[in-house]
């Protein structure tokens, strides 16, 4: 419930601050982001570029990246996802810890880019694993990467910790983990969780 | 550098039994290339390594190149005996004529995998010098001797050779696939892979994507419901 915000400015002008609880827990999550540390390919690049002093992701209180899943809330999937690297990112996003996010960067983690027509690369990664932000670009710039974290936020911002849509950390009913494919003979097993994915109907 | 035809003469000269066949490259490159027999390969290149006047110290790089079965289509002239109606003096009689025929024949070249190897000498300046090998053929017959011994930089791209093209070094120490996963059965780069079936949304279809994507149009539908 928010507060009526003409009544704010005066409780505010009397030196009362007034919030409610939601505002506040999504304020903490929004501004504490921490993105797990690991790169997969070029994108990878400006993602590091991201973070340090011109760009300077720390305004947005995201630059402690964490080399462990355990400790990370956010997860970057910068650059190509080989077929061969999926079932460990996977693992990985399994690992983390509630409320955790994904930011699929750049035209490969979206959906394949320039490998789309080969058989080694993962056409999109939001075929396993739920994508919260997909960012496009080859590889998009530090700006991109930014403006990702910002509508993450207001994301974030926008959730309600009760009822429909709220996170999956609070919902007991929510799934939690998602199945690692395993490495077939000529494939991926499966090649998509229908769950996450539901395969796109192309013609009518 | 020596010419291709006196290492292949020094080559002859220095190591008994290897065979060497000489490749010419008719194009304005002219990037001959030597073509080795499997028994004496490993000698053959040691020889290229430690002999003082080639010196081929550095291996370049490892390639595979898949070369399918060839239909050859030629035409032969061919003189047979044909029975042919003639006019005679009292009709028409048979009569047996030798008549020269063009015939098409059809020929199939086995196919076979091939490896290429560039070398260089960095102690002396010169290369590249182009080796080959080829397998008996591309099915079940597909192992030729490792240089790895020879040239440890070979290692990771005759890896690479055996993960994308199946050919299988003799005398490898570690031969395992390199950039596919090990319960992978296929070998990608052969001419005749197929590639995974996964079609994905395009929102333009067209061509052939259309025609693939009218294919898949029930079985995505199933799954849909199937939900």
């Amino acid at each position: 419930m928010a507060v009526d915000q003409q009544l704010n400015i005066e409780l505010g002008k009397q030196g009362v601050f007034v919030t409610t609880i939601q505002e506040l827990y999504n304020w903490g999550r929004r501004s504490s982001v921490w993105p797990m540390q690991f790169g997969l390919a070029c994108c990878a690049i400006e993602m590091i570029a991201t973070t340090m002093a011109r760009y300077d992701l720390a305004r947005f209180g995201a630059e402690v990246f964490r080399p462990s899943p355990r400790q990370a809330d956010l997860m970057i999937i910068s650059g190509t996802v080989t077929k061969k690297m999926a079932p460990q990112v996977v693992r990985l996003y399994n690992q983390m810890a509630e409320p955790r996010y994904v930011i699929a960067m750049g035209a490969c983690a979206i959906s394949g880019g320039p490998f789309k027509q080969g058989y080694n690369v993962l056409k999109g990664i939001d075929r396993y694993i739920p994508v919260d932000v997909h960012i496009p670009g080859c590889p998009p710039r530090p700006e991109a990467l930014i403006q990702a974290f910002m509508t993450l936020q207001k994301k974030i911002d926008g959730q309600h910790l009760t009822g429909e849509g709220r996170p999956r950390h609070l919902d007991a009913q929510a799934q939690g983990e998602f199945p690692v494919p395993e490495q077939g003979a000529h494939d991926l097993e499966p090649t998509s969780n229908k769950g996450v994915w539901p395969v796109p109907i192309t013609i009518r | 550098m020596k010419t291709v035809e006196e290492i292949k003469a020094a080559i002859e000269a220095a190591v008994p039994g290897a065979t060497v066949e000489l490749i010419l490259n008719p194009g304005p490159a002219a990037e001959h290339s030597l073509l080795l027999g499997h028994a004496g390969a490993v000698p053959v290149a040691t020889f290229l390594r430690d002999d003082p006047a080639l010196q081929f110290d550095f291996l370049s790089n490892v390639s595979g190149v898949d070369w399918l079965d060839k239909e050859m289509t030629e035409k032969v002239k061919v003189t047979k005996p044909v029975t042919k109606l003639v006019d005679g003096p009292e009709g028409k009689i048979e009569q047996t004529v030798e008549e020269t025929v063009e015939e098409t024949r059809k020929r199939v070249e086995p196919g076979y995998l091939e490896s290429v190897y560039h070398l260089y000498s960095i102690a002396l300046r010169h290369g590249p010098l182009v080796l080959r090998m080829r397998t008996a053929n591309r099915i079940d017959q597909v192992a030729m001797p490792s240089l790895t011994p020879v040239w440890r930089s070979a290692e990771f791209q005759e890896r690479e050779v055996f993960d994308l093209y199946g050919i299988v070094y003799a005398g490898h120490p570690d031969l395992r696939r390199i950039l596919m996963w090990d319960e992978f059965k296929d070998h990608p780069m052969r001419r005749d892979y197929v590639e995974p079936d996964d079609f994905e949304y395009e929102p333009t279809a067209h061509d052939a994507v259309l025609k693939r994507a009218h294919e898949h149009k029930d079985r995505d539908q199933e799954v849909v419901k199937g939900q």
